[in-house]
């Protein structure tokens, strides 16, 4: 399909996959917001470029997720980048009931303060849901350090809510 | 409750209106100009296949909505229209013009051809474009397609009429198409009374050619060598021939 047909069709689509993605990656929804609109800017730029084999080829969820994976990774490289500072549960509270907030929010808060090399995997692997050879993909390393990442990232949060 | 499920549960729906900032900020835009038309300023949006919508009467606000909605593409102001545009708008000449109309189904791309090649100044029926296109019992279906026209103006659906001589449905109003159609230098009031009195043809009587009634040749013939006719076969049974311009028995190209 031509590109220009089918970008509008990808944002409509995955907007939510990367949305999900941006926010649990960096906690704040202002800077999820930033890194969607980064996302897709850079999703169309290499689109346009593309043979149609090339995009026909495509597996869009995956590289949509491995496109904010990366450009999240590169922000957080950056010195540039102004610091999250926008608490989560001052967004949702209107939208959602309280009780089921605090537990949700307070996991999300968990998992946006876990060590960036255990934080991605995880949010790839339960948040996202790609597999673990696509994660290993995205991350550029054998799916067995995906796995083990997972399982010492889960242990983290397990010990943080005091569960075993 | 197992941490997993929880996890989960994490997927959040993207931010009202997030899906929307995204196409405005990003993704395939046409351009788009703002050029003279016969009946007032044109709003005229390309992409690199070729000219894509035109609006009248409207502001940015309206055009990046309707592209939106009917090609899904953002659009930006440019100052510099296509290659011919300009001129095709003067001189009527359109040969050099291209469409994008990818999105248009075959039949409408084939019936937007058709009338693309009724000349200023000029109309043909909905029969005609039917015949045009090797369709002749799709009449309706034709009138549709023209309704749907992305381009009016620029592709001239304005110039097909009624067989009985009413300027019919447009676009943008039928108000409009007499104006439209005025400002080519037709005397909308003259077809509209041969369509009344059943004139389908009108031929010379010098040349025995015979033409749609707006057709240049047949302006140009003197009302005491007119001859009028209700149909192709009485004109063929008189001994008349169809005119090479105006194709009043147009073939499929």
């Amino acid at each position: 399909m031509d590109a220009d047909l089918l970008f509008p069709r990808l944002v409509r689509a995955h907007t939510a996959d990367v949305w999900t993605t941006a926010l649990r990656l960096t906690g704040s929804h202002a800077d999820a917001e930033d890194l969607v609109q980064e996302v897709f800017a850079s999703a169309w730029a290499a689109l346009e470029s593309w043979p149609p084999e090339r995009v026909a080829a495509l597996r869009p969820r995956a590289w949509l997720v491995t496109i904010t994976l990366n450009a999240w990774r590169n922000g957080l490289r950056s010195a540039s980048r102004r610091p999250s500072t926008i608490p989560l549960l001052d967004h949702d509270a209107a939208v959602q009931p309280a009780d089921h907030l605090d537990e949700t929010e307070r996991l999300g808060q968990l998992v946006a303060r876990l060590p960036e090399a255990y934080r991605a995997p995880v949010v790839l692997r339960h948040v996202v849901g790609l597999t673990y050879a696509e994660i290993a993909t995205a991350l550029d390393c054998p799916p067995g350090t995906v796995k083990a990442q997972v399982s010492r990232g889960l242990a983290l949060l397990r010990k943080e809510l005091s569960w075993t | 409750m197992d941490l997993t499920t929880l996890l989960a549960d994490l997927g959040s729906p993207a931010p009202a209106g997030l899906v929307d900032r995204v196409l405005a900020s990003t993704g395939p835009a046409d351009s788009w100009v703002l050029v003279d038309g016969p009946a007032g300023p044109l709003m005229v949006a390309f992409s690199d296949h070729g000219i894509s919508y035109v609006l009248a009467g409207a502001d940015d606000a309206e055009l990046s909505q309707q592209v939106r909605a009917r090609l899904d593409r953002g659009v930006r102001r440019v100052q510099t229209p296509p290659a011919g545009l300009v001129p095709a708008l003067r001189t009527g000449r359109t040969r050099q013009l291209r469409f994008d109309l990818r999105g248009r189904t075959p039949f409408e791309q084939e019936v937007l051809a058709a009338a693309l090649r009724i000349p200023r100044g000029e109309v043909r029926s909905y029969a005609w474009v039917a015949a045009a296109i090797g369709r002749p019992g799709a009449v309706r279906a034709v009138g549709s397609a023209l309704g749907r026209n992305p381009v009016p103006v620029v592709i001239p659906c304005h110039r097909v009429v009624r067989s009985d001589g009413q300027v019919g449905d447009y676009v943008w109003g039928s108000e409009l198409k007499r104006t439209i159609l005025t400002a080519e230098g037709l005397d909308v009031e003259e077809v509209e009374r041969l369509g009344a009195a059943g004139v389908v043809y009108t031929g010379s009587d010098t040349t025995h050619i015979f033409c749609v009634p707006t057709c240049r040749d047949a302006r140009r013939t003197t009302p005491a060598h007119t001859v009028r006719f209700r149909s192709a076969a009485a004109a063929t049974a008189a001994g008349y021939r169809p005119c090479l311009h105006c194709e009043p028995i147009p073939t499929a190209a």
